[in-house]
């Protein structure tokens, strides 16, 4: 196992589940409640100091008990280190502690999980769709469950019927 | 169209006067000077602009003075995938071009959603304006632009003038 697996291991033996490694990407998963403490000691230990917000995304595994998972990808600059960090949530309480307050970048990232998959953040600022529109309400359409070709909206055109252009 | 000869002639042999009809000439005016509208959206836009560029020279047809204004445009040339998010967008700068207007389809994507059929790509953009000429390809080389515009200009060669067109239908483009 890395030492930075190890690290977080040692850090938060509760919360910590596993660690996997994959040609030299390191990933940890966590349990959620201790997302936003793990995302905090990485950014702030001296010897981590993981200060840059690469990308966060999600997974939906549809046959499993918590079926989504989202992942924060982090890098280091001062120490060049990555470090993906994964956690779980059941379809019936997607909630997940927004990380805006310890890396801004992830606001817009985090938007754009909510938007695709229906997973709620926290203590977000500003939790609004983002590629969709505001009043799309055709549910999360990167959810295994969601048809490929949506519900109907790619085919209704409502500004057609509006009288003065 | 006819040449008549009368009395004398230029120097260089040429007859004074040229006859056509009125509508003829509106007509030569229109499909020389297509203003297209600048709406690339995808990696057809790339083909676009190269058959803008110096090698292949769009203006030789009169089709390359590009508007960054739909008032000044004649022509909306949609090149690229069309997202349910740009439809609105696509649809008003239509309504805002002044007639007569004509629309090109260029590339798989606009003409019919290509591949990606997928919940936020428009299956065409003939489903919410009307279009005029479809060019195939992914992406279509200039040359097959060219050969769109150059299709266009034939049919507004035969374009009624100073009758009255029938206006397009707007139940029958959501039907």
């Amino acid at each position: 196992m890395s030492h930075l697996a190890t690290r977080i291991e040692e850090t938060f033996p509760g919360p910590f589940i596993k660690a996997t490694e994959w040609r030299g990407d390191v990933a940890v998963i966590v349990k959620r409640e201790a997302l936003h403490d793990v995302a905090r000691f990485l950014r702030d230990d001296p010897s981590l100091r993981f200060d840059y917000i690469v990308h966060v995304s999600s997974v939906d595994w549809p046959d499993d008990e918590e079926r989504f998972e989202v992942v924060y990808e982090v890098y280091s600059i001062r120490t060049r280190q990555r470090i993906r960090l994964k956690t779980r949530v059941p379809e019936s309480d997607a909630v997940v502690d927004s990380l805006t307050d310890i890396w801004r970048g992830a606001d817009f990232m985090e938007r754009e999980v909510y938007d695709m998959m229906g997973i709620r953040f926290r203590n977000h600022p500003d939790l609004r769709r983002i590629l969709m529109p505001d009043e799309y309400e055709e549910g999360y359409p990167l959810r295994k469950d969601f048809p490929l070709r949506g519900k109907g909206w790619r085919d209704t055109f409502e500004f057609l019927d509006e009288p003065t252009r | 169209m006819g040449l008549i000869q009368l009395g004398g002639h230029d120097k260089d042999g040429s007859p004074d006067v040229i006859t056509l009809t009125v509508e003829k000439a509106v007509n030569w005016a229109r499909k020389g000077s297509l203003w297209p509208m600048t709406f690339g959206l995808a990696c057809c836009a790339i083909e676009m602009i190269a058959a803008v560029s110096s090698r292949y020279d769009m203006d030789r047809y009169g089709a390359g003075v590009f508007r960054a204004s739909p008032r000044q445009s004649d022509l909306m040339i949609v090149a690229g995938t069309v997202c349910r998010r740009m439809a609105p967008v696509i649809r008003k700068i239509y309504d805002q071009m002044p007639e007569p207007k004509y629309v090109i389809a260029m590339g798989s994507c606009a003409t019919s959603g290509n591949i990606y059929d997928s919940y936020s790509v428009v299956q065409g953009v003939d489903r919410f304006v009307p279009v005029d000429i479809y060019v195939p390809g992914c992406p279509p080389t200039p040359e097959a632009l060219f050969d769109g515009i150059l299709k266009l200009q034939e049919r507004i060669m035969q374009k009624r003038v100073f009758l009255t067109q029938p206006k397009e239908v707007k139940g029958a483009l959501k039907a």
